[in-house]
């Protein structure tokens, strides 16, 4: 019975320290977040006269989210960031849930050796191998363009991926899955209608995992497609920060702005984790 | 591909003798029909100056070749010489590469990457040897980029500050303590905004700033090159210990103050004296509403002789794999020009143009800056010619010394000590 | 059997068995994921890799053993960095596990009470820090602890502890545990999420049943519920141990510079592999021993996999069957 539904004193008190606890943290997490909102909005001045203070008329300054909504290039840098993102998590969700469903579901010879294989990446940080990365894209024709990120996205986030699901997947119990089977079902119908709602939670916590660096990534965008067209919104904030002046209000409010729509794709993301509840109860 | 042979027989003798404009006009017209233009793009660290170079400098240039279209695409400084060296080598660097002096140009020389423009007409009429060296092989046979600006080191100081206490602005040691104390006792200053948080301030506007007057210049700075000087003798320590007197006028928590820190400090009024150089001005002048004021380091005694850090900061060359190699070298042959050369100086003041031709410099704190040209010797910083070759690189050693100096965790004899093993290590003179 | 299946992987001419057509869709399911990765992050990697083995002599490469290795070991300039690098990061992750893995952990325990309220808005607020770029998170907590700026001073002071304030960023003896607080700020939803996912997974009826025997709500989650989730728990030591040689390096890079002072004390093997790699102000990178960094760093991070995947899994697995 869940405790709330007994209204002891004892069981209030409990739910006042776990509710004590967990705003603590929530303080702890928006404090700092509050003065990023806050400063974004002010002069530089002001930012450093005093932090804590709130705008005031003569402290505003919108230039910082001006430079954003108002900035004729950002909706294009908004777009390239959330095509590059949600096309290389999408890849990354589904062939990082292929293979490993593949490695966890069957026994074949080099299972073992090709899931160290496909793991490997996450050891080494793919940066180093920008050079080869770049002369590659040369050759392929695809510098400055979005496809060039998409794909290095997708490499560097498969390790991960697949070392996450391969590991829920080990502990999803079989016999959903040879049930299915009996009912006549096809491998890949087994994958798409029975393993992958199985997983969703996790496909929530693969996709929050591989979506930040992708999103908030500076490099690859620097060196693989810095062109003015398929410039990412990281990318674009850089204009803010300069040689021995950094436009500190502008950055906080680009910024700030720019983690809009990772927040939304994180809200959309960890619904499914509310969702898994539902299809981990059919499994139990 | 047909481009490339176009270029190649462009670049022929028949060719060479049309002005790159016409040439470069016959390319467009035979390569690609619709582009009637060619777009080369500069490379470059300083993102702060991408108004001054679309709206002042490349309007100017334009209007004169319209049918070059250059665009300066800049990369934040943090990231720019990783970046330029990743695109240089995976071919898809812009075609005009702005330099950072000395050995970091010349590795990318040395890789190939960097055009040989010794023959620029410009560059040998307009440029003094010293200017050059930054931007030439050891033996001078080869000279890779335009000397575009230096900056001067020294110190800015809060006019009305100065006003207000009543105290004068220092020309040597003792006048400098003297003035410190004054504004410390009083109280309602940090009489000197500087951290050690960067570290680069310490060596930047602390070590290299000061300590030309110790080792009085370049004689100290070629004679630590020929090995007839070491970091461990008097003149080399005493710049340490020199930095070491700082800490006293420091803010609290210095170890942990940035340079974006130090800059507020400075610009927010709270602080007097700010050891800097003459790139400061732009950003200050628009954050500070108080009057600003600059004075050299100060000098030993009366007596001696006062020097300045004129450091030869930034150069601009071409990258040697341009397809545009024409339109390029008329860009760089008009930077070596005294129209460019006024532009840029004005522009963005305290950038000061390294050409030979006079300039009339119209800032009023910029001029105060360049003025001490006239009144000191002026040297370089004292480990980036040859000293930052090898590992560890002198240059980025100082930065770690300096701070440590300050912060407490090495005596000043320690720091000359490592500074110098270090350096045997690897360089023999 | 088995070995039919292992050739049909392998590409080669499926034999004729009764089976074997059915095998095709484990080369379907493995194969863009495999080709993907192995060209876009293998190969780069590799030809990196290889660099190591080489040196530049007059302008061309040449074979050099492991000749860069013996360097990095034995030369003071690199072994001292190498060292000193390898250490931080020793404690960077005792740090992580200490204090970000056990309040994610209680924060997960507490989120996933089937009855608690809110716990979707706390979990997002929980996560919000993550999403942020470092650039924000390295520039709001040095103003939050800036010594000059006031907000920390003066709230110590303000409750009479104004006296304790130093300037932690700064100094050689609390720098790299400061970042490390920094990180586990905004790192934290990371793990929480990976528990949560996991302590979601566990049955209703395994929690009812304990309860029935009697056991209250802090007992339910130390007897039943952890020895559930213990695979996660490795997972999260192991995904720690991994993000502490590779994430940590932005944030460091980005609050404390590439030297990663003050006197390297924050220095990680991120930022080492960086400046030996790309080089730093006016020390110039060095392919050959930045992929000889790369490639030590690849071996350490392997030995730790290697012990997690063949020891601890493997017994966890075992428990749980």
């Amino acid at each position: 019975m869940p405790w709330r539904k007994r209204t002891t004193t004892g069981q209030a008190l409990s739910a006042a320290a776990i509710h004590g606890v967990l705003l603590a943290w929530c303080a702890l997490a928006l404090f700092p977040l509050y003065l990023v909102v806050i400063n974004g909005a002010k002069s530089r001045r002001a930012i450093f006269n005093d932090p804590l203070k709130l705008p005031t008329s003569d402290t505003f300054s919108a230039k910082g989210y001006a430079s954003v909504v108002g900035n004729s290039e950002f909706p294009l840098y908004f777009g390239n960031s959330l095509v590059v993102t949600s096309v290389s998590l999408l890849l990354i969700l589904l062939l990082g849930a292929m293979a490993a469903h593949a490695l966890s579901e069957y026994r074949f010879r080099g299972n073992t050796l090709l899931g160290l294989y496909l793991i490997v990446g996450i050891m080494v940080p793919i940066r180093l191998g920008t050079v080869a990365l770049l002369e590659l894209m040369v050759n392929l024709n695809l510098t400055n363009t979005l496809t060039a990120l998409i794909l290095v996205y997708t490499a560097q986030g498969l390790p991960v991926a697949i070392f996450i699901f391969t590991e829920f997947l080990r502990a999803v119990s079989r016999e959903i899955k040879d049930s299915a089977r009996i009912d006549g079902l096809s491998e890949y119908r087994i994958f798409f209608e029975v393993v992958i709602p199985l997983v969703r939670p996790v496909i929530a916590t693969v996709a929050v995992f591989s979506m930040i660096p992708i999103w908030n990534d500076l490099w690859f965008p620097l060196i693989l497609a810095p062109g003015q067209e398929t410039r990412t919104v990281t990318l674009g904030v850089q204009q803010f920060i300069g040689q021995y002046t950094v436009d500190w209000g502008a950055v906080l409010a680009a910024l700030s702005v720019a983690v809009l729509p990772v927040l939304v794709m994180y809200i959309i993301f960890s619904r499914h984790l509310i969702r898994g509840i539902t299809a981990g109860a059919v499994k139990g | 591909m047909n481009s490339k042979y176009l270029v190649q027989a462009l670049q022929s003798p028949v060719f060479s003798k049309l002005p790159g404009s016409l040439a470069v006009l016959t390319l467009g017209l035979c390569g690609v029909a619709t582009a009637a233009e060619t777009v080369i793009t500069i490379e470059s660290w300083r993102a702060e100056d991408q108004v001054i170079w679309d709206e002042q400098i490349l309007p100017v240039f334009e209007a004169q070749y319209p049918e070059i279209d250059v665009q300066f695409t800049p990369t934040t400084p943090t990231e720019y010489d990783a970046a330029i060296t990743t695109r240089l080598s995976g071919g898809t660097a812009g075609d005009i590469i702005v330099c950072r002096p000395f050995d970091r140009a010349l590795k990318l020389y040395d890789s190939g990457y960097l055009a040989d423009i010794k023959d620029l007409p410009g560059l040998q009429d307009n440029f003094s040897d010293v200017a050059r060296a930054a931007w030439s092989t050891d033996d001078g046979s080869a000279t890779f980029c335009v000397p575009m600006a230096s900056v001067i080191h020294g110190f800015m100081y809060n006019k009305t500050a100065f006003e207000e206490l009543g105290v004068d602005v220092p020309n040597t040691l003792d006048e400098f303590y003297a003035t410190l104390d004054t504004i410390k006792e009083e109280g309602s200053y940090i009489p000197m905004a500087m951290g050690t948080k960067d570290q680069w301030e310490a060596a930047t506007m602390g070590f290299t700033n000061v300590g030309p007057s110790f080792w009085n210049g370049e004689e100290g700075r070629l004679a630590l090159l020929s090995g007839d000087e070491k970091l461990t003798n008097e003149a080399f320590v005493a710049a340490f210990t020199e930095i070491q007197k700082w800490v006293p006028y420091l803010g609290d928590g210095y170890q942990a103050q940035g340079y974006t820190d130090s800059q507020n400090l400075f610009t927010l009024g709270r602080a007097a004296i700010y050891p800097t150089g003459s790139w400061e001005i732009t950003g200050f002048q628009e954050n500070a509403d108080f009057e600003l004021g600059a004075f050299a380091p100060p000098k030993l005694d009366a007596d001696s002789t006062c020097y300045i850090s004129d450091h030869t900061d930034i150069g601009i060359g071409m990258n040697a794999a341009t397809e545009n190699a024409d339109a390029v070298k008329t860009f760089l042959e008009w930077t070596t020009t005294q129209e460019f050369a006024s532009l840029l100086t004005n522009a963005a003041p305290g950038f000061f143009s390294l050409s030979t031709n006079a300039i009339e410099v119209e800032n009023p704190l910029a001029a105060e800056f360049i003025a001490m040209r006239d009144t000191c010797e002026s040297t370089i910083r004292v480990a980036d010619q040859i000293l930052s070759r090898g590992e560890p690189a002198l240059g980025t050693q100082l930065w770690t010394l300096s701070a440590n100096v300050i912060n407490g965790s090495m005596t000043p004899e320690e720091a000359a000590e490592e500074a110098q093993s270090n350096l045997d290590a690897w360089y023999t003179p | 059997m088995k070995t039919s299946r292992g050739r049909a992987l392998d590409g080669a001419v499926p034999r004729k068995r009764i089976g074997t057509s059915r095998r095709w869709h484990i080369f379907v399911f493995l194969a863009p994921a495999t080709v993907l990765y192995t060209v876009f992050a293998i190969y780069p990697i590799v030809e990196t890799l290889r660099l190591s083995l080489l040196v530049e002599v007059d302008g061309s490469n040449v074979f050099a053993g492991l000749g860069n290795y013996a360097r990095l070991l034995t030369e003071p300039f690199w072994a001292e960095q190498f060292a000193n690098a390898f250490w931080n990061n020793c404690i960077l992750f005792l740090l992580h596990m200490l204090v970000q893995n056990p309040i994610a952990l209680m924060l997960a325990a507490i989120l996933s009470i089937p009855s608690l309220r809110g716990a979707a808005v706390y979990r997002t607020v929980f996560f919000l820090p993550t999403l942020l770029s470092v650039v924000v998170v390295g520039f709001i907590w040095q103003l939050i602890l800036s010594p000059l700026w006031g907000i920390t001073p003066d709230a110590m002071k303000a409750i009479g502890l104004g006296s304790w304030f130093r300037p932690w960023l700064g100094l050689e003896s609390s720098a790299l545990i400061t970042i490390t607080l920094i990180s586990i700020w905004q790192y934290v939803g990371i793990p929480l999420m990976l528990f949560y996912a996991a302590l979601l997974n566990i049955p209703e009826e395994t929690v009812e049943a304990a309860r029935i025997d009697g056991l209250n709500g802090f007992w339910i989650f130390w007897k039943v519920k952890l020895p559930l989730i213990l695979p996660t728990l490795g997972l999260v030591t192991i995904l720690t141990y991994i993000g502490n040689f590779t994430v940590s390096f932005d944030l460091i890079y980005s609050v404390q510079g590439g030297l990663a002072g003050p006197n390297f004390s924050t220095d990680v093997m991120g930022t080492f592999l960086f400046r030996s790699f790309f080089g730093f102000q006016s020390q110039s990178g060095d392919t050959h021993m930045g992929a000889t960094v790369a490639s030590a760093l690849f071996f350490i991070i392997l030995i730790g996999v290697g012990t997690y995947l063949f020891g601890v899994q493997r017994r966890l697995l075992r428990h749980e069957g």
